[in-house]
C-alpha cells in the first residue's frame, strides 16, 4: 500500500457541499468474522446525507470489508446496519432495497465485458428499475456525459483505458440514481494521469451533494473533498476526524505511525 | 593498446533499399528445401514418407475408384471382369520324423480375357501356408482368396442408401423427415451466421416449437399424415434425432445442474452432485441398458413407454452431467468481480445469471461443449445394443443381406465418411468460434 498525492488543480468549494441532518447510514456495534477470524470489531459509524468520508488504513485492516457490509456484499454477524432506515438482515427485500440506493465502484472496475459501455449503464435501470429502454439510454448517455466519455458509448469496455473504464463504472452506478456511493480504492489500479481524471469526476459528484464513502490513499483528495477521514487498523476504527486535524494533529500513535509511513516517501 | 574501429559514419544518412530475401528461403522451392530436405537424414525420411503415402493412396484409389463398380442395381453389377479359377495342388513330403505329409494347396489362376483391363488386383504369388491338423497326417491350406482384391462395389451403397438415411421409414413418407431436417439445418446455419437479424428469435424457435413440430412431422397421425411408429425411424435420421434431442436437452439441463451444484441450499446441491457424479461414473452402454430395464420401475405398471423415449431420456441425462461439469468450469473461470458488480447493482440471482454470468461463461465454454457434442454424435452408434437401428446398424443390416454379403468395407467407409462430415464441420465451427473469441474483446 502506498499513498499517492495526485496534484488536483481543480478548486473545491466545500461550502457548496451541504451536509443534512438526515442520517444515511447508521452502523451500531457491528462485528464480522470470516470463519473464526474476527475481521471487524465493534464498528460504530453514523454517516449523514451529503457527507464525504475517506477511509484509510493499512492493508488487511478491514476497509473493504466494512464498505462491502454496507451493501451486503458481505454479511455481518452481530450488530446493526441501517441504510436509509432500512435494516440489513437476511430479508432479501431489504437487501434489494438497499442495493438500489447504494452504488459501488470497485478497484478493478468490474465492468461487464460482453456488453457495450452504454449497455453496461442501461442494464440495471432496465432490469431492476423496469425503465423503458429509450429512457434508460437517455439517462445512460447523460451520465456518460457527466463522466466525460459520451463518445465511447458504443465501444466495449476492453477497448477503453483504465481511467475511462473506471469512469464508465461510476456512470453505471449513477444510472441507478443512488443516494449513497461506495468507492473501494477506485484509483489504485490506475496510472497517475488516469487517477486524476477519475478523481475529478468524483469531486464533481461530491459537489452535487452525493453521500460518499471512499476507501483511498489519495491524501490530496481526502484533504480537498472529505469532511471526515476515518483511520482503521486491525478491524477497528482507530480514529476519525476532519481532514485538517487528522493529518496535522493525529491523536493516536497508530495513526501517527501510519501517516508517517505513507506521507514520507 | 589497440585502436577501436567505430566504422565510418555518413554525414547524411541514406537508408538502404529493401532487398527481397534470398531465393532459397521463399516460394515453393524454399519451403521444400527448408522443410523436406534440409539434410540427408530428413531427405531420406521424406522419401520414405512419400513412398508410404504413394502405397496407401494408390491402393485406396485403385480400390475405391479405378477398379470400383458404380453402375447397376444388383450384386451382379459388381462381378469382376476376369475369371478366377481355383486349382487344387497336391504335394507329398516326408517330415524329419519319418511321417509322410500330404499337402493340399489352393492356387488361384486369374484368366484375363483378351482386350480387357482387369478390375481386380492380385498378389503375384500365393504362398501356401501349410497347417498341421491336430493328430492327423493331413494338412490343408486355407484358400487364400483374400489375395485377390476386387474393386469397391458402390452399387451396394447406392441401392441401400435410402435405408442408411431413413431406416425403415415408409418410402412414400420420407419427404417428411427430409423437410424437417432440411429446415432444421437451414435454421441452424442461419442462427450461427454472424450479423443476420433476429438470430435470437430463430434460436428460440429451434429450441421450443421446432422439436414439437418435428415430432408430429416424424410420427404423423395428425393433419392427415400417416402414422409412422418410431421403431421404423432409423439410419442417419435416427442418429440425428437422438443427438439433437440429447444436445438441446442436455444444455439447459446441464446448466441447471451446474447452477444447482453451486447452490447454497444443501438439498439442491447434494441432489445435483449425486446426479452429476453418478452419470459421469457409469459407461454410456450401462446407461442405455438401465434406461431399458430400470426406468420402467419408476413408472406406474402398464405405462406404455416406448424404447426410443427411454433411450432419449438416458442419453440426455448422461450428456447433461458432462455438460454440467463444463459449465461449472466456465462459471469458475469468471472473475468474482462480475458477481459482485451484478449484486451491487441489485440484479438478483436469476437476472445476474441470465444477463451477466451465463452469457460470458457460455462463450468461454463453447469449444468444450462442441467437442462434447461431437462425442455424443458418435456415441449414438451405441444405441444399436438396445435394438435401435441407427446409421451404423442399417449399414450392418445391409451387409448381412445375402445379396450384399462381404461388402462391409464399402459400408464402413461410407459410414465413416458421413460421421466425419458431421463431426468435422462441428469441429471447424468451434475452431472458428475460438478464433473469433480470441480476437474479440
Ligand atoms: N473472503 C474472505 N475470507 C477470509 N478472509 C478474508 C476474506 N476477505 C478478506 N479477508 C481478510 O480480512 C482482512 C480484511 O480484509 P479487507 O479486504 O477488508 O482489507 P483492506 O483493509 O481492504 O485491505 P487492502 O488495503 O489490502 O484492500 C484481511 O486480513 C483479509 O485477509
Ligand atoms: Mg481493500
Amino acid at each position: 500500500m502506498s499513498a499517492t498525492d495526485t496534484e488536483l488543480d481543480v478548486e473545491v468549494d466545500q461550502s457548496k457541499m451541504k451536509i443534512s441532518d438526515e442520517i444515511a447510514i447508521q452502523i451500531t456495534d457491528m462485528n464480522k468474522w470470516y470463519g473464526s477470524f474476527h475481521v471487524l470489531k465493534d464498528i460504530n459509524l453514523t454517516v449523514n446525507q451529503g457527507e464525504r468520508i475517506v477511509v484509510c488504513g493499512p492493508s488487511g485492516s478491514g476497509k473493504s470489508t466494512l464498505i462491502r457490509c454496507i451493501n451486503r456484499l458481505e454479511e455481518h454477524q452481530q450488530g446493526q446496519i441501517l441504510v436509509d432506515n432500512v435494516e440489513l438482515s437476511n430479508d432479501l427485500k431489504n437487501i434489494d432495497a438497499v442495493r438500489r440506493e447504494v452504488g459501488m465502484v470497485f478497484q478493478h472496475f468490474n465492468l461487464f465485458p460482453h456488453l457495450t459501455v452504454l449497455e453496461n449503464c442501461t442494464l440495471a435501470p432496465i432490469w431492476v428499475r423496469k425503465m423503458p429502454k429509450v429512457e434508460a439510454e437517455e439517462i445512460g448517455m447523460r451520465f456518460l456525459e457527466t463522466v466525460r466519455i459520451p463518445e465511447q458509448a458504443h465501444k466495449f469496455p476492453g477497448q477503453l483505458s483504465g481511467g475511462q473504464q473506471q469512469r464508465v463504472a461510476i456512470a453505471r452506478s449513477l444510472c441507478m440514481n443512488p443516494r449513497i456511493m461506495l468507492f473501494d480504492e477506485p484509483t489504485s489500479a490506475l496510472d497517475p494521469e488516469m487517477i486524476k481524471e477519475v478523481l475529478e469526476v468524483m469531486i464533481q459528484l461530491a459537489e452535487q451533494g452525493m453521500t460518499m464513502i471512499v476507501v483511498t490513499h489519495e491524501m490530496g483528495f481526502a484533504r480537498k473533498v472529505a469532511n471526515r477521514v476515518i483511520f482503521m487498523d486491525a478491524g477497528e476504527i482507530v480514529e476519525q476526524n476532519e481532514p485538517e486535524e487528522f493529518f496535522n494533529n493525529p491523536k493516536s500513535d497508530r495513526t501517527q505511525l501510519f501517516l508517517s509511513q505513507i506521507l514520507t516517501h | 593498446m589497440s585502436q577501436i574501429d567505430y566504422g565510418e559514419t555518413q554525414a547524411v544518412f541514406t537508408p538502404r533499399p529493401d532487398l527481397p530475401p534470398p531465393a532459397a528461403t521463399v516460394g515453393v522451392l524454399g519451403w521444400v528445401r527448408a522443410n523436406l530436405v534440409p539434410n540427408w537424414f530428413n531427405a531420406v525420411i521424406t522419401l520414405v514418407g512419400l513412398g508410404v503415402i504413394y502405397y496407401i493412396v494408390s491402393g485406396l484409389l485403385t480400390w475405391a475408384v479405378f477398379d470400383a463398380h458404380f453402375a447397376g442395381n444388383s450384386r451382379q453389377a459388381c462381378k469382376p471382369n476376369v475369371n478366377i479359377v481355383m486349382d487344387k495342388v497336391a504335394t507329398t513330403g516326408i517330415l524329419p520324423d519319418g511321417t509322410t505329409l500330404q499337402l493340399e494347396t489352393t492356387a488361384a489362376r486369374v484368366a484375363v480375357p483378351e482386350g480387357v483391363s482387369p478390375n481386380v488386383r492380385w498378389e503375384r504369388r500365393i504362398e501356401p501356408r501349410p497347417q498341421r491338423v491336430a493328430g492327423g497326417r493331413y494338412a490343408r491350406v486355407a484358400v487364400e482368396e483374400d489375395h485377390i482384391i476386387e474393386g469397391a462395389c458402390w452399387v451396394f451403397i447406392f441401392v441401400r442408401f435410402d435405408q442408411f438415411i431413413y431406416g425403415f421409414y415408409p418410402k412414400d413418407e420420407r419427404w417428411r423427415p427430409t423437410v424437417v431436417i432440411g429446415v432444421g439445418l437451414l435454421l441452424i446455419f442461419y442462427m450461427l451466421t454472424d450479423g443476420l437479424p433476429h438470430r435470437g428469435r430463430v434460436a428460440m424457435f429451434l429450441l421450443l416449437p421446432f422439436p414439437v413440430i418435428a415430432y408430429f412431422m416424424f410420427s404423423g397421425g395428425v393433419l392427415g399424415l400417416e402414422y409412422v411408429s418410431n421403431d421404423k425411424w432409423g439410419g442417419l435420421l435416427l442418429t440425428i434425432i437422438i443427438s439433437s434431442v440429447a444436445i438441446t436437452g442436455a444444455l439447459p439441463l446441464g446448466i441447471a445442474l451446474a447452477l444447482g451444484r453451486r447452490s447454497v441450499m444443501p438439498i439442491i446441491r447434494w441432489f445435483c452432485i449425486v446426479v452429476i457424479e453418478f452419470f459421469r461414473s457409469v459407461p454410456m452402454i450401462t446407461i442405455l441398458f438401465m434406461a431399458m430395464v430400470v426406468l420402467p420401475l419408476f413408472l406406474p405398471p402398464g405405462t406404455v413407454f416406448d424404447q426410443l423415449l427411454r433411450v432419449l431420456i438416458g442419453v440426455t441425462i448422461f450428456i447433461a452431467a458432462y455438460t454440467a461439469e463444463v459449465v461449472r468450469g466456465g462459471l469458475q473461470a469468471l472473475p468474482k468481480g462480475q458477481y459482485e458488480a451484478a449484486d451491487a447493482l441489485g440484479l438478483g440471482y436469476f437476472k445476474m445469471m441470465r444477463l451477466i454470468i451465463l452469457p460470458q461463461a457460455l462463450r468461454i465454454m463453447i469449444p468444450a461443449i462442441v467437442s462434447l457434442f461431437i462425442g455424443i454424435f458418435k456415441d449414438t452408434t451405441l444405441v444399436q445394443i438396445v435394438g435401435l437401428n441407427d446409421l451404423l446398424t442399417m449399414m450392418q443390416l445391409g451387409v448381412a443381406d445375402a445379396e450384399w454379403t462381404g461388402l462391409s468395407k464399402e459400408g464402413y467407409v461410407v459410414c465413416g465418411l458421413i460421421f466425419f462430415l458431421f463431426c468435422f464441420s462441428m469441429s471447424r465451427y468451434s475452431m472458428y468460434l475460438e478464433r473469433k473469441l480470441h480476437t474479440g474483446h
